[in-house]
């Protein structure tokens, strides 16, 4: 199964032709990812590593059936590609453009609710998704491990890697990168669930950072509704108040958005929270049913 | 970015949000000719991006020019919360009646944007929403709709705002709106929202923050930049283009990714713990592109800086691969020794994931006195904690 992405998912990639979505879709192709289709505004007709180029997301979809979009658009054209998928029908549409103003990724965010809900958006600002072994929609490396019965979510992809790098003997069932923005399509609490309900998934590691409250409110939702073993993670104890830490949603605000709330919160429900990713690694390894 | 008073007044201003007269000043003499020119009784405040100014001392009256000068001689220079005072704003003093508050602001956890308001202004709406939640009212902004007229007058209503000025409140709040929307920000608050004795509506204080991603269709907001409050570390790498966030330790960090780079801070305080307090110096993210002129300048920053005792390079190769991270370290440190830097600064360098191997290898041939190899995060970590340590 895995989650959001399976070996029978059909890649879109909008913004094909540009330096980064001609490299990634190779990356992804060699992954064993069924990348069918490219767009970008006004080159139709033209191919890219024998991918067909369309000039526009719903003749993409018509003519390959293509159900995922993976979205390497510059910021300035990012909400109006994210609104072409979702006006194509695709059914994911993952993100991974940094730097796109939070007005519009409102705005794409609620074009979407109003749409009927039906396209679920992983990012902006993340490295995407990967199930290894099966399919890689972003740039997330496809050598770090391989399959596995490890579900993970992050907010940060660097800190993606290196946590599948700590667990690479084990391997993952799927990998989402959230992104850091301070508006994300799929939250933690998305991904929580999904994994939940995936029986190809035995335990969860679930990587956060300071800022907002998304950490405080995935611990609630952990208390209420994940019967499956949480590991948690959060990056930045040190991380000074008012400072944005790289992401642009990574920031202390008062007495608000803080590593240590979010370790409390989780911890009060119940997760075991790792001080460093190799300690985080070392809990899952305590935890993880033995099959 | 936050913004100064006087900077979010131009933008209500600008947006047609009723404001007080006002003029900046930087010197006593200066505010002299800003009294006197608004003439009658002023108010002298503080420009400084933290809240308690008015406690603190940095917000006072004055009856003219002259007292205008002293008191602005007063203000000028201090020190609030760790903010030094280098200009203050002069407005008109206004004859206030009531106090209350509007904002509209980003709600993370929704996804869409949320307006506020409240009869009890002047004070922290925090304190407001603990003590008396029943006058704070909220509303939802769809993003797509944004905040009309009706809604605008049902938020007033909501909040318990006297009849006399909900129509008045709904206006200021549909102009505030305005302001979010048309200059991409994250937060617009007005508080006080004053009420005069004569009925009109005036923003007695604001705060603006705007939306750093939006920069590239805002040409108008650089210059909001504060050249005053930014490090001067900080100034520098900003001009180099690197994410870069100056701490109060002795180990410099450069990694690649946000939240590696958090987490390698992290791991640094833990591991200095055992080496008398040993804490990060900085946050540098190089980000996906690592290339040598990117490293060079990193390191170049890191070195430059005094309390730096020991560098932590951690990059675990995604895109970037770690041949070429460990190219751009020989290539930055033969750049800096080219220009006459004296390295004498260890850089501890650990490196994994995309091409780690040839990334080791090249380091290890390079053989640079100072650079040393490490297998792991931790064991890095450790090793910059405790050369820092003895450094000091």
């Amino acid at each position: 199964m895995a989650i959001f992405l399976t070996d029978s998912s059909r890649i879109l990639v909008q913004g094909i032709t540009g330096a980064e979505g001609s490299r990634h879709t190779r990356r992804m192709v060699a992954a064993g990812t069924n990348v069918v289709a490219g767009v970008t505004p006004g080159k139709g007709g033209q191919e890219v590593d024998g991918i067909p180029v369309f000039g526009s997301a719903a003749e993409a979809v018509r003519a390959t059936g293509a159900d995922t979009s993976v979205v390497f658009v510059p910021p300035r054209f990012a909400k109006a590609a994210v609104i072409e998928a979702i006006d194509a029908g695709l059914g994911l549409v993952v993100v991974l453009t940094e730097g796109i103003p939070v007005h519009d990724t409102a705005a794409f965010w609620a074009y979407a609710q109003a749409a009927g809900d039906t396209t679920r958006i992983v990012g902006p600002n993340c490295p995407g998704l990967i199930s290894p072994g099966r399919s890689n929609a972003g740039i997330i490396p496809a050598d770090i491990t391989g399959p596995g019965r490890i579900g993970l979510v992050s907010k940060s992809g660097t800190l993606t890697y290196q946590m599948m790098y700590e667990l690479r003997d084990l391997g993952f069932s799927t990998c989402v990168g959230i992104g850091g923005d301070p508006i994300v399509g799929t939250t933690h609490i998305d991904c929580l669930q999904a994994f939940q309900d995936d029986d190809e998934t035995d335990a969860i590691v679930m990587i956060g950072e300071i800022g907002g409250d998304a950490e405080e409110r995935a611990a609630e939702y952990i208390r209420q509704h994940i019967t499956k073993p949480v590991i948690g993670y959060v990056a930045g104890f040190t991380a000074p108040e008012g400072k944005t830490m790289g992401h642009a949603g990574a920031i202390v605000s008062g007495s608000s958005g803080t590593a240590v709330a979010k370790q409390k919160a989780l911890e009060a429900a119940g997760v075991r929270v790792g001080r460093t990713p190799s300690e985080t690694a070392a809990l899952m390894r305590e935890t993880l049913p033995r099959r | 970015m936050d913004l100064l008073e006087h900077q979010a007044q131009e933008l209500f201003a600008k947006h047609g949000v009723p404001v007080s007269r006002s003029r900046v000043a930087d010197n006593p003499d200066e505010a002299y000719a800003a009294a006197a020119e608004i003439g009658g009784r002023v108010v002298i405040k503080a420009q400084v991006k933290t809240g308690g100014r008015g406690k603190a001392g940095g917000v006072r009256l004055a009856d003219g020019p002259d007292a205008a000068r002293d008191v602005a001689a007063g203000i000028l220079g201090m020190d609030i919360k760790g903010h030094t005072v280098h200009r203050v704003l002069v407005t008109e003093a206004s004859d206030i009646v009531e106090e209350y508050y509007v904002s509209l602001l980003l709600d993370r956890s929704d996804r869409s944007f949320l307006a506020l308001a409240s009869r009890q202004g002047g004070v922290e709406i925090e304190q407001v929403a603990a003590e008396h939640p029943d006058a704070l009212a909220r509303l939802r902004v769809d993003p797509g709709a944004g905040l009309g007229w009706t809604e605008a007058l049902r938020l007033a209503a909501g909040a318990g705002l006297p009849d006399d000025v909900r129509d008045l409140v709904a206006s200021v709040l549909v102009r505030l709106w305005n302001v979010f929307r048309a200059e991409d920000a994250t937060l617009v608050e007005i508080n006080p929202l004053a009420k005069l004795a004569d009925g009109s509506l005036l923003a007695l204080d604001g705060k603006v923050t705007l939306d750093d991603n939006a920069r590239f269709r805002q040409p108008g907001h650089p210059r909001y930049a504060d050249a005053h409050t930014t490090d001067p570390l900080e100034a520098r790498a900003a001009r180099k283009n690197l994410n870069y966030v100056k701490l109060d330790g002795s180990v410099g960090v450069i990694g690649n990714g946000a939240g590696l780079v958090m987490s390698t801070l992290d791991v640094v305080a833990y591991a200095g713990e055992r080496f008398g307090g040993v804490r990060p110096a900085n946050f540098l993210d190089i980000g996906g592109g690592a290339s040598a002129e990117v490293m060079a300048n990193g390191l170049e920053i890191i070195l430059g800086d005094p309390d730096v005792r020991s560098v932590l390079v951690n990059v675990f190769g995604g895109i970037t691969a770690c041949d070429a991270v460990a190219d751009g370290i020989v290539q930055a440190i033969g750049l800096l020794t080219g220009e006459g830097e004296k390295i004498d600064k260890p850089v501890v360098v650990r490196l994994d994931g995309n091409n780690a191997a040839l990334g080791r290898k090249i380091l290890a041939e390079a053989a640079l006195p100072g650079v040393i190899s490490s297998d792991t995060m931790d064991g890095a970590a450790r090793l910059a904690a405790e050369l820092a340590g003895k450094g000091a």
